[in-house]
């Protein structure tokens, strides 16, 4: 029979039952691959219930650093009796389904064409611990001790981890560790170890950091100075509020009084979240909220607001798939356009699109100062992907010198020395204007914020001419924004193909790896990565400068291309929408299909080309 | 359009302790019908500010939508304010005062602000102790869509918009004690003698502070059958008690025999004294409070007064422990974490 062979590049895949203790195992999995040195990328595929429902953990490993998802299971690891049929199916010819062997394996799902490895995981459990939670527990440790033995980890690694995770509660350590050391015995003894999918020990990983989106939005906030916090429970994006107050609670508690420098409050729902942020951003605190889609369209009549009325708000939307309820626990990019133009009327919002989790951490710091400069909404487009599962990322840095921004705001001081403020004057002509809060001056700047149009002056008016004049300067405004967000990174210091891509968020692993791919068939095109709305300069060039450009990304309406067609005036015809939108996390092999689909002929001649040069 | 009103100060005008005269209180030059009772409670609100002498930049005033919402635009000019979008007021109120404890906030809706679209905000405004005034100008109607019944529309009411009313009134003030609102007091637009004090104390309260002033619209609401009109009110008007506000610096010098009066001391050491008029009445017993107003709701009278009060409040800064000093002060030493921390952060994760 065939055997998959290879070294440090295989995905396998844990099949679990929900809420069995099974997530802290494949955790220290995959981070003993991570300090094995080798570039590791987990995914938690998980149904939106709490217990009893199957689960999977995928995790894909690769030496080359290929972090996108990639189809196919070389070794399946199976304790899920209810996705056991499925499961069998799911692993490639000459791959490895390891599985509970205490009771025999029904004949139905013996297939000839991969390799069986029983571990008897609950007789294992059964005959060494007493309590049912604990045989519950470490049944899960028994498979990474086999899968210690069978792919070749380094079992001080392991140890090191139980270590790390048990310390304060070391009595915990010898049981785990006994755990783990029945299922290496078990493999050893009856397996010829390891397999011919292994590990080796790599340096591949440098300074990086295995984290997880959320945490770093959360880390973000509290560094960026974010003091008020509300909220409303939604998945992806739960976990990055709790990761704001975890960390809020370390690090922002007054020595001497022990009271808290942040309040996290949970609202009633997402449209109080909002009004509580425009209330605590008008009045002058670095406030933030962070939601999912359903809460995005509840928010949408305050981001109005906010827009309109000029008032510094942080929202991270963590996508999910939609519409509607959607795919609650399954990613996409389904809400580029519902975010860019949140609300009714005229609006327009900043949108910053972080890849990895170093830049979540950046960009959700760096809201907080652009809104505050900009005295606007800035939306920090995160996904589920990106959000719920670790990720290889160069670690989290941040300069000390470094001072909040709190934009055109005036003091006591400043007032005295102006004649007669203009809350909506635009002195500096960047369309950006003045703001005082409240509490400033006893008898100046004092305006009256509203969301109906107004003067110079903040006064009510409904006269066009003074309407036509606040909203041309909106324009302007966001097109200041333009110059301080984050520029596209471009992956080529000249274009030198006919063709580009353009990607953004957590499409970039797989669209950087199918660009190999496509090199590796002839096809070497240029690419762009965007990292905010509004686009500047670069991307309408980047598009000029190329006859065709594929627009890649994870929805079915293929938005940043409606995005990139609406505000930079591209024929449409040249942006050729390239998408994924099945609520899993888009690959390289479909990308590299369905660009090559797009140009059969031409592809010899580009080879041609590239050939030459 | 707002017209702003010339500023002439008689050389003589009455000053309060900060040295303003009372025109230093008020806005600009309301654009609500003639008599609208949302007129009368600006003007209360302006002498309540000017007697407590409040700091107007000490204060901020917010309202959702609706002609009542307007009114923030009519007093208190030197006030920041902010009008925002209809029934979400309670949010805003929320985070603003999360932002900055130290200022005042006084929150300004109506009964279709505050009982209809905004009915989730505000109870739970009520439930968090958010410490804010809320007047609700309660006319029983939606005066600026041009009357519409509303959520307190009277049952079996009759509207020149809305017509036939068929579901019954939600009572503002007793849906709130339910709640668990820490100050909840219902007057009239007309008695400005109740209406003052009862600012004043709402103001010093610690707390949520709900008022429930009822406020005849005169173009859409004020057949003398609506329980929110003029006629109606001054005939069927039964108070619980009158009360006078004395701040913490002034001595209390007029005493009421016993019996009569009973004082409440507020978190700030004022004062609030109740002249009783209803017999047994402790507006600090909240049973008791709920069975006479379903009393006075029964017998179709309108119970006015300081109906409950719980001087001990704890409110949504002591409940959420944050610092003494407002959090929209802290900057990066009291709140950025620093590198070498993240440092530390960063090897959590490898
Ligand atoms: C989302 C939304 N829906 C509807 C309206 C229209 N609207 C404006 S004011 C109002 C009712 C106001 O009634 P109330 O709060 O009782 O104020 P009043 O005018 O009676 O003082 C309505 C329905 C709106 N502004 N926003
Ligand atoms: S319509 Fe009614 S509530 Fe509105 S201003 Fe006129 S009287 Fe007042
Ligand atoms: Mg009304």
């Amino acid at each position: 029979m065939e055997h998959l062979r290879s070294v440090n590049d295989l995905v396998i895949r844990f099949a679990n039952v929900n809420g069995t203790g099974s997530a802290s195992a494949n955790n220290m999995f995959a981070k003993a691959v991570f300090r094995m040195g080798i570039p590791v990328s987990p995914k938690n595929i998980f149904p939106s219930n709490i217990q009893g429902l199957p689960t999977w953990y995928e995790v894909r490993i690769n030496e080359k650093g290929y972090l996108g998802r990639r189809e196919g299971v070389d070794v399946m690891v199976c304790v899920n009796p209810q996705s056991l049929p499925r499961d069998v199916a799911s692993v490639k010819k000459g791959g490895y389904f390891i599985y509970d062997n205490t009771k025999r394996l029904h004949p139905e799902y013996i297939r000839e064409d991969i390799h069986y490895i029983g571990v008897p995981m609950t007789g294992l459990t059964m005959q060494h611990y007493n309590e049912p939670r604990q045989r519950q527990l470490f049944k899960n440790v028994i498979y990474v001790g086999a899968l210690s033995a069978l792919l070749d980890i380094e079992m001080e690694v392991l140890h090191g981890i139980i270590a790390d995770q048990f310390r304060g509660k070391e009595k915990l350590i010898a049981p785990n560790l006994k755990a783990l050391d029945l299922g290496y015995q078990h493999a050893k003894n009856n397996y010829a170890c390891p397999l011919e999918v292994r590990l080796e020990r790599r340096d591949h990983v440098k300074d990086c950091i295995l984290i997880d989106g959320n945490t770093a939005c959360g880390l973000g906030a509290v560094y960026g100075g974010a003091t008020v916090a509300p909220w409303y429970p939604i998945t992806p994006s739960t976990s990055l509020v709790d990761a704001f107050e975890k960390y809020a609670r370390k690090f922002r508690i007054d020595p001497e009084t022990k009271k808290k420098r942040y309040a996290v409050i949970q609202a009633e729902d997402e449209l109080a979240a909002m009004g509580m942020v425009i209330g605590a951003a008008w009045n002058g605190a670095r406030a933030f909220t962070a939601t999912s889609g359903p809460g995005v369209s509840l928010m949408s009549e305050f981001l109005g607001l906010a827009y309109f009325a000029e008032i510094p708000v942080v929202l991270v939307n963590v996508q999910r798939g939609g519409p509607s309820t959607g795919m609650p626990t399954r990613t996409q990019q389904p809400d580029i356009l519902s975010s860019a133009y949140a609300s009714h009327g005229d609006t327009r919002h900043v949108l910053l699109f972080p890849s990895n989790p170093k830049e979540c951490f950046e960009h959700t710091a760096m809201a907080l100062d652009l809104a505050n400069r900009l005295q606007t909404p800035v939306i920090v487009m995160s996904d589920l992907d990106l959000g719920m599962n670790d990720h290889m990322s160069p670690p989290l840095s941040w300069d000390d010198s470094r001072k909040y921004d709190m934009g055109k705001v005036l003091s006591a001081d400043d007032l005295e020395q102006i004649e007669q403020f203009g809350r909506y004057l635009d002195v500096d002509g960047d369309g950006i204007t003045y703001r005082t809060l409240p509490g400033t001056h006893p008898t100046k700047g004092a305006f009256f914020t509203r969301g109906t149009s107004k003067d110079e002056y903040a006064r009510y008016t409904e006269a066009g001419d003074a309407y036509v004049r606040n909203v041309d300067r909106l324009l302007k405004k966001f097109k200041t924004s333009a110059k301080l967000v984050p520029p596209p990174e471009l992956y080529q210091k000249k274009n030198h193909s006919k063709h580009g891509v353009i990607f953004f968020g957590t499409t970039t692993y797989a669209a950087l790896e199918a660009l190999d791919l496509l090199k590796e068939q002839g096809l070497e095109m240029d690419a762009l990565r965007l990292a905010a709305y509004p686009f500047n300069e670069a991307v309408s060039e980047f598009i000029d400068e190329h006859e065709k450009v594929f627009v890649i990304e994870q929805n079915r309406d293929g938005q940043m291309r409606t995005l990139l067609i609406n505000e930079l005036e591209v024929f449409p015809k040249k942006l050729i929408p390239v998408l994924n939108y099945d609520g899993m996390p888009i690959t390289a092999d479909r990308i590299e299909q369905l660009i090559l689909q797009s140009f059969p002929e031409e592809k010899m001649e580009v080879h041609v080309q590239n050939g030459m040069n | 359009m707002t017209y702003i009103k010339p500023k002439f100060r008689h050389p003589e005008l009455p000053k309060n302790d900060l040295g303003y005269v009372k025109s230093d209180y008020e806005g600009a030059i309301s654009t609500l019908c003639a008599g609208c009772g949302h007129d009368s409670i600006s003007a209360a609100i302006v002498q309540s500010c000017f007697e407590l002498s409040i700091e107007p930049h000490r204060l901020a005033k917010l309202s959702g939508i609706g002609c009542s919402s307007k009114t923030p635009t009519y007093f208190l000019s030197n006030s920041h304010g902010f009008n925002s979008v209809h029934g979400r007021m309670p949010s805003i109120a929320t985070g603003a005062n999360m932002a900055n404890r130290d200022l005042i906030y006084l929150g300004v809706s109506g009964d279709g602000d505050s009982a209809s679209i905004g009915m989730g905000q505000f109870v739970h405004a009520i439930r968090k102790n958010v410490n804010m005034v809320y007047i609700v100008m309660n006319n029983g109607c939606y005066g600026l869509t041009k009357g519409q019944n509303s959520a307190t529309t009277d049952l079996g009411g009759f509207s020149k918009a809305g017509g036939l009313n068929h579901y019954p009134a939600i009572d503002l003030v007793s849906l709130a004690i339910e709640m668990g609102a820490t100050f909840v007091g219902r007057s009239f637009s007309g008695d400005k003698n109740q209406l003052v004090p009862m600012i004043k104390a709402a103001i010093a309260h610690q707390g949520f502070a709900l008022l429930d002033v009822v406020s005849p619209c005169v173009t859409f609401n004020n057949k003398a059958e609506s329980t929110k009109s003029y006629d109606y009110v001054r005939a069927h008007l039964e108070a619980t008690s009158t009360i006078d506000y004395v701040p913490e610096k002034e001595e209390i010098t007029v005493s009421y025999e016993a019996g009569m009066s009973a004082l409440v001391e507020m978190h700030d050491g004022s004062v609030i004294q109740l002249h009783k008029l209803a017999p047994n009445w402790d507006p600090r017993d909240r049973f008791s409070a709920v069975r006479r107003l379903q009393k006075a709701q029964a017998n179709g009278e309108v119970l006015t007064g300081l109906l409950y009060i719980d001087p001990e409040s704890k409110d949504m800064h002591e409940l959420e422990q944050t610092v003494d000093v407002p959090l929209n002060s802290l900057r990066e030493a009291e709140l950025c974490p620093g590198s070498s921390v993240l440092e530390r952060v960063n090897a959590e994760f490898r």
